[in-house]
């Protein structure tokens, strides 16, 4: 009886489990483990693999190329991190409260975050164009004359990144709304009979409290702006003069233009050191904090 | 943009007018004025993606730009649907994104009922290896997926579009969470009745993490719908092309056609906004989630 029900469990577990396990182990797992050995190798998909022990990571180390992604990544995140809190945080401030058309704006602030990066990509292509776009024009009416945004090394990256916090500010914002639901209104209540205006009250409550939710938000956000790509791709390919070359084009370029697998493997394994290496300073920054 | 900065300083004049008397009138009419200036350059983007798609070839590039089209005209429209395969694109972006949503649900809930609702030996180390890989970026993944993909003989074809993309560990962990919540007095009273294990999933669980298995499934279908790296990997024949892979070979072809690239853009993004404008809660939910992702 006791041997009948285990096998007949033993049979349940195989339905449930058994596909997603095979899925998994073929899709994520054994590609893991190959990446890390492909790493370790010069192969073009077509000869034999060799094995080339550290040489790949080595190269990548004294790669200048590699190190103007990493750079350009950087001042990705740089620029795009401290808008996508300050304005989504702006934004969840506005609508945190009982007021007409709240669901309208909320809907509209979201609406750039359901848009694929390309379509939004490919929008604001044509609003940065220098001589038509209708920046430019706008900025032309106040009598400014307007960059040649990604046309030019020095503006390009700088559209990259008003482009990509233009279309996260939503996400960021619904996060936001996440955690001031969770501040309880009597610490407000107590505030306004000591006194404590609304300037004081968000200084003193609200951004105090909120930081659990603005450390999520940051590394999340900056998990993610380690992996920006779609957008570079559409917008400028990497250019003007490899200005916008970023960390994850790097790997598409060596992986699937020059078929050099073993060597964009290694470089898709110092992108996850990269991401792990500041995530882990950032928990750490944040329990220092918490004491 | 021009609505936008005068209105910024409508916003200025309010603010210095309201610090010599604060009145309670002023104060929601800036409130008001700041949401408005934000929903604008939100919706600004959108708006003049439609105005150029529907402009005739040589009202795109004039000055000072047309905000409303003099003469409006759907040339764009049947030009871009003409010359290029757009519906085909359309029909298969709808295919990939719907199967992988559909293999995403089914794979990763009956998963997650394993994980959460059986016990077997290894189960939690198993969990735990599943959760590590989490940490590892696609973009490690991807290369050897794709040399899968060769191996299997998918490339260019819906299989290798839509197979790999079905197992993310992220839903399996989303719905283990949600089964975690089930009260165990509820399955055993079924299993008390004789249901089997089946019956139980379908029938007990199921229903009861229902919001946030349309929340999973929202997303999926979002991500899926959006992707763009996986098919431009596997993908090098025009006709298996997804929305987001057929625009970026629209722009090689006609980069300066500003008006024809607009109408593409619009037809892609029109069947995901129907869809948010009539399940806006789960989107957003959906999306929240994603942010659990990490």
């Amino acid at each position: 009886m006791v041997g009948m029900t285990k096998r007949k469990t033993l049979f349940w577990l195989g339905v449930f489990l058994l596909p997603n396990l095979i899925g998994f182990l073929t899709f994520i797992g054994a590609p893991i483990v190959s990446s890390l050995i492909i790493s370790f190798t010069d192969w073009d998909l077509l000869g034999e693999m060799q094995f080339t022990g550290f040489e790949n990571y080595i190269r990548l180390v004294q790669d200048p190329e590699f190190w103007v992604a990493f750079r350009n990544t950087f001042l990705f995140i740089l620029g795009y991190i401290p808008l996508v809190l300050i304005f989504g945080l702006a934004c969840a401030l506005l609508l945190n409260k009982q007021m007409k058309f709240r669901a309208f704006f909320r809907a509209t602030f979201f609406l750039p975050v359901i848009t694929s990066w390309v379509a939004v990509s490919l929008v604001w292509k044509w609003l940065y164009n220098p001589e038509y776009g209708l920046i430019n024009y706008a900025l032309s009416t106040v009598g400014i004359d307007g960059p040649m945004w990604l046309n030019d090394p020095d503006t390009a990256m700088i559209g990259i990144i008003l482009t990509s916090a233009w279309k996260d500010i939503g996400f960021v914002m619904v996060l936001f709304l996440g955690g001031l639901q969770n501040i309880s209104p009597s610490f407000y209540e107590a505030a306004s009979i000591d006194g404590a205006g609304k300037a004081r009250q968000l200084w003193n409550i609200t951004i105090p409290l909120l930081a659990p939710t603005t450390f999520f938000v940051t590394i999340i956000s900056m998990i993610n702006s380690f992996q920006v790509f779609d957008q570079v791709m559409i917008m400028t390919g990497g250019g003007p003069g490899g200005s916008t070359v970023v960390m994850v084009q790097n790997i598409y370029n060596h992986a699937f233009r020059y078929f050099d697998m073993g060597y964009a493997s290694a470089m898709s394994w110092a992108l996850f050191l990269v991401i792990f290496l500041f995530t882990w300073i950032q928990m750490k920054y944040q329990d220092k904090g918490a004491n | 943009m021009a609505m936008e900065s005068s209105s910024k300083v409508l916003v200025y004049r309010r603010v210095r007018a309201e610090k010599s008397k604060p009145r309670p009138i002023l104060k929601k009419v800036l409130f008001y004025l700041l949401l408005i200036v934000g929903a604008s350059i939100m919706l600004i983007p959108f708006l003049w993606m439609i105005s150029t798609s529907l402009k005739p070839s040589g009202a795109t590039m004039v000055l000072p730009p047309e905000f409303i089209p003099n003469q409006p005209t759907t040339q764009n429209y049947e030009q871009v649907t003409q010359q290029f395969p757009m519906m085909r694109f359309l029909w298969n972006s709808l295919l990939v994104a719907v199967l992988t949503t559909i293999g995403q649900m089914i794979f990763s809930s009956m998963a997650a009922y394993a994980f959460a609702r059986m016990q077997f030996r290894g189960r939690d180390k198993l969990f735990l290896l599943y959760l590590a890989t989490m940490m590892v970026p696609t973009q490690v993944t991807m290369i050897p997926q794709f040399i899968l993909i060769k191996q299997f003989g998918w490339l260019d074809s819906y299989p290798g579009l839509i197979v790999p993309t079905m197992f993310a560990v992220f839903g399996t962990f989303l719905m283990r969470q949600a089964m975690l919540s089930i009260p165990r007095e509820l399955e055993e009273a079924a299993f008390m009745d004789g249901a089997n294990h089946f019956q139980v999933f379908y029938k007990v669980c199921l229903p009861l993490i229902k919001p946030m298995l349309a929340a999973l499934g929202i997303f999926t279908f979002m991500q899926s719908w959006n992707n763009f790296l996986w098919p431009l990997i596997v993908i090098s024949n025009q006709e298996l092309a997804t929305l987001p892979l057929g625009l970026s070979l629209l722009q090689g072809r006609w980069s300066t056609d500003w008006g024809l690239m607009m109408a593409g853009v619009v037809i892609s993004v029109l069947p995901i906004l129907i869809v948010y404008l009539f399940a806006q809660k789960y989107f957003i939910q959906g999306m929240t989630m994603s942010g659990m992702k990490e």
